[in-house]
């Protein structure tokens, strides 16, 4: 039996803390703080020159009823100094076209819902970074920033610390892996991997400028209060996904997320997705001519249903958060940054609970059986998914189903009166929402049918001008690891790694100024098309490291995109 | 570990800010001084002591009252704990020899009324005088060891040592490591580099820093001015009587003649590159 040692491998010379935590996102910080509430020794690495540099999110961050911990559980007054609006209203438009049918959905939004804000990350994040350095400094420990962990440091096999470029190694009783959608710990220990399009979304976001009373007079809100606004449809060229809107204090969060395999799929430019949604018809009621982006971002998105990790431990590592695909998307709703709180504040109980224990394992093994008995699990990777994926994501299924939806008679059937009532009440049923397929009759087929059969037409002029890719680049800032890129690509044919051309954010096909170009070569004669890559310009969404054959890991520490908004 | 760093003022020749007369003399008075650039390693060395191995800095500075900002910069650079100011019109005009002896007083003063030094660090030359000589001559008024040229440093509290890499400038430069006992003088190399990389190191840099912020803008509420009389000085051996060196001209360097001939060559006339070609064996050496 190995057992845990005290002194933490002194005899080697390494440093030493009690808890280690990898990340200071929401999981992060909710496992730091409850962990040093257990006065437990605790060290937080973060590679962002401050947290929130590099994290992005559509930003509704909920408190529900049936969670054992919300963030302002852990940090009292987190909602008065960084939420940006409380969301108060809630809609859905199903798009045909320039015909529009809208649904509220304030109820499904409100179901198990006891607060929502729609919250900026680099605010939020900061904000949190601060209080969980004050808590953790208590207890001897704190936040480094600018260091980004490599990876897992093992004797005799066993994970015993980390490794970083910045700093010796350092062992720990225990390890925090919240490091995010491309955890880089979970995939040293073998614990998740990057290999399928289908179980990621990716998310693409702008953040737009808007005068909070401008704000509360075109969307008709109160000054404590905010909307949300979802679409889906045809406007998206048949990618399987949808938009959203969300009002802050003084900015819009713009964006859209799809299913990345869909956007592979039909070679999609996602910047030109958003574009779509920005330009329709829908938004110029909101957006008027003196459209101002402050920021374009993206990121990857895991999808529970699918990746959430049953048993999310090895040895003293355990992940929290997006890191084990703690990432919920309920039908339109996306739930991650409260699951990676609640999944943080278990982790850290069941470490105090087992603290005693001589087995390394114990903490990781009381993680998991806490998020099964508090429901998050049951959340997370509900069990009727599992029942009706089986059959509606069968392709033959789909195309029966999508054939009556496009037939008269289907149309018929969505457009009569009963089904107009009963739409509405299905679309705010959790259990329903949670059914949906994740093919495109959901996406695309049922909302466009909606539409063309319910909706009705906008004639609004939309004049927003959207900037180009390059002048989206050009706001971005950088500090780039000159000679130092994080990503290589291992193989440079069109075949292997050709889907990133389109599939990242920024770049596009006949783009110059992007991370990745397809160059046709001719060599002795024949023709071969190569993808050639230049990492300046990266987001870190992650999605290359899915979509192409390449050796991935985040810039080193303080390097690369610094987000200011998030 | 208790360390006393030593800083100085010079004037900021940084374009926009430095100020020349008609002559081509620098206007001191019209160029906001600095911290001497050189300084900085000095202080990084002081910083990292602190912080690998906890302790007291203080910063000190011999110069005009408004050398008060300089010290003011390196509390928020390096989190002095605290400044003595070494000012008085007597002290005016020193050469290095009149400052390292200044600076002996005040250091053996510093002994005697407030902890006794285990380290006292040193910039490499002024930004203005170029010497060099001032922590040399310092050193030898305490009569305590010197290390120069510090790249990178370790210290054993527990047996009183430090070790030094250094380096030695020569046809090839090495680096040499020495050990010295405390309490000794150390000049930092400009190429001198901080290392912290263990979490705990970090940490305490970072408490330094919110420590030093929280006391803000009052940095005069921790700031000591010592005169020659405090000194115990005879103003003899200081200012400008006590000063043996005498700067007897200032020469511009000479610049470079402006008119050089030049020829212009077509490249596609053959004839005229042929003759380049001519000209120029003579100093390739060959035929
Ligand atoms: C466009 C978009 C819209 C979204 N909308 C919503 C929404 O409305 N509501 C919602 O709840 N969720 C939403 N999400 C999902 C949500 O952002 C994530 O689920 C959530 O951020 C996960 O939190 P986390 O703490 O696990 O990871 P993160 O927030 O990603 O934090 C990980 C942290 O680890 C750091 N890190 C990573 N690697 C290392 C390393 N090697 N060393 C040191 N530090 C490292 C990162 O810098 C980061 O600070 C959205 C996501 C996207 C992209
Ligand atoms: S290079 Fe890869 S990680 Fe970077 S933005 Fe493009 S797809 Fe995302």
């Amino acid at each position: 039996m190995a057992m845990r040692r005290t002194d933490g491998g002194a005899e080697e010379g390494y440093e030493h803390y009690e808890a280690i935590v990898v990340g200071c996102g929401p999981g992060g910080a909710a496992a730091a703080s409850r962990l040093a509430d257990h006065g437990v020794e605790t060290l937080v690495l973060e590679r962002g020159v401050e947290a929130g540099s590099k994290n992005v999110s559509g930003g509704l961050i909920y408190a529900e009823e049936s969670a054992p911990y919300t963030i302002d559980d852990l940090f009292p007054g987190m909602r008065e100094a960084v939420g940006e609006r409380p969301i108060t209203d809630y809609y859905i438009h199903n798009i045909a076209g320039k015909k529009v049918k809208t649904y509220d959905l304030t109820r499904l939004h409100e179901h198990d819902t006891d607060w929502c804000d729609a919250v900026l990350r680099r605010r939020m994040d900061a904000w949190l970074e601060a209080r969980v350095h004050e808590k953790t400094s208590e207890t001897g420990g704190g936040v480094l920033t600018g260091v980004r962990v490599n990876g897992l440091l093992r004797e005799n096999g066993e994970i015993v610390g980390v490794t970083c470029d910045e700093l010796d190694p350092i062992t720990a009783d225990l390890i925090v892996a919240a490091d995010g959608v491309n955890s880089e710990l979970a995939r040293d220990a073998g614990l998740m991997d990057w290999e399928e399009p289908d179980e990621w979304f990716q998310g693409v976001k702008a953040v737009v400028e808007m005068d909070g009373e401008r704000i509360e007079d075109r969307f008709a809100i109160g000054a404590d209060e905010g909307v949300a606004h979802l679409f889906s449809g045809d406007l998206f060229e048949g990618v399987r996904g949808g938009g959203f809107l969300y009002t802050n204090a003084d900015t819009l969060s713009i964006g859209t997320v799809f299913h990345l395999d869909s956007l592979v799929e039909e070679r999609a430019e996602p910047h030109e997705l958003l574009d779509a949604l920005l330009t329709h018809p829908l938004l110029a009621q909101w957006l008027g001519e003196e459209y101002r982006e402050l920021e374009y971002s993206a990121k990857l998105v895991p999808d529970s249903k699918k990746v959430a990790h049953r048993e999310p431990y090895r040895d003293r590592l355990v992940l929290v958060g997006d890191a084990a695909g703690q990432m919920q998307a309920q039908g339109p709703i996306i739930k991650g940054m409260n699951h990676a709180v609640t999944a943080g504040a278990l982790a850290a109980d069941a470490f105090a609970r087992t603290r005693r224990d001589a087995d390394t394992e114990s903490a990781g093994r009381a993680y998991t059986s806490m998020l099964e008995e508090s429901g998050t699990m049951g959340k997370l990777r509900p069990r009727r998914y599992e029942y009706t994926s089986v059959v509606s994501e069968r392709p033959l299924v789909t195309r029966v189903v999508e054939g009556v939806l496009n037939s008269p008679v289907g149309g018929v059937a969505v457009g009569n009166p009963l089904a107009k009532r009963l739409l509405g009440r299905a679309y705010n049923s959790p259990l329903l929402v949670g059914m949906l397929p994740d093919t495109e009759t959901g996406y695309v087929t049922l909302p466009s049918v909606i539409g063309e059969k319910l909706g009705r037409t906008v004639h609004w002029e939309n004049e927003v001008e959207p900037p180009a890719l390059v002048d989206r680049i050009g706001e971005l800032t950088y500090d780039t690891d000159v000679g130092n890129p994080h990503i290589r690509l291992r193989d440079e044919s069109y075949a292997a790694s050709g889907a990133a051309v389109t599939a990242c954010p920024v770049s596009a096909e006949d783009f110059g100024g992007g991370c990745y170009r397809a160059e046709t070569v001719k060599t002795n004669g024949t023709e071969e098309t190569l993808v050639s890559l230049d990492t300046q310009p990266c987001v870190e969404c992650g999605t290359c490291a899915i979509v192409a054959d390449t050796e991935w890991e985040h810039p080193r520490g303080g390097k690369g995109v610094e987000f200011r908004q998030g | 570990m208790r360390s006393v760093v030593l800083t100085k003022g010079v004037p900021d020749f940084s374009e926009g800010a430095v100020s020349f007369n008609e002559e081509g003399h620098l206007e001191r008075g019209k160029t906001p001084t600095v911290m001497n650039p050189n300084d900085r390693f000095a202080l990084e060395a002081a910083l990292q002591t602190r912080v690998r191995h906890g302790g007291h800095v203080s910063a000190m500075s011999m110069g005009p009252p408004g050398y008060a900002s300089v010290l003011e910069e390196a509390m928020a650079d390096i989190y002095a704990d605290d400044l003595y100011l070494l000012s008085d019109r007597e002290l005016a005009a020193s050469d290095t020899w009149a400052t390292a002896i200044t600076l002996c007083s005040a250091i053996e003063k510093y002994e005697r009324e407030v902890a006794p030094v285990d380290l006292v660090f040193a910039g490499f030359k002024t930004a203005d005088g170029e010497t060099g000589q001032t922590g040399p001559q310092t050193c030898w008024g305490l009569e305590w060891p010197i290390v120069t040229h510090v790249l990178a440093l370790d210290i054993d509290p527990d047996e009183g040592r430090l070790r030094a890499k250094r380096l030695v400038e020569g046809d090839v430069d090495e680096i040499e490591t020495v050990e010295a006992p405390l309490p000794c003088v150390v000049v930092a190399d400009p190429e001198f580099a901080p290392t912290y990389r263990k979490a705990s190191h970090r940490l305490e840099h970072k408490r330094l820093r919110a420590e030093t912020e929280a006391r803000g803008e009052e940095y005069e509420d921790h700031l000591t001015t010592w005169d020659h009389v405090d000194l115990n000085l005879d103003s003899e051996y200081i200012g400008l009587d006590g000063s043996p060196t005498i700067v007897s001209s200032v020469d511009p360097i000479p610049k470079a003649p402006a008119e050089r001939e030049a020829t212009m060559v077509d490249p596609d006339d053959g004839e005229a590159m042929e003759s380049v070609f001519e000209e120029l064996t003579a100093f390739a050496g060959g035929d």
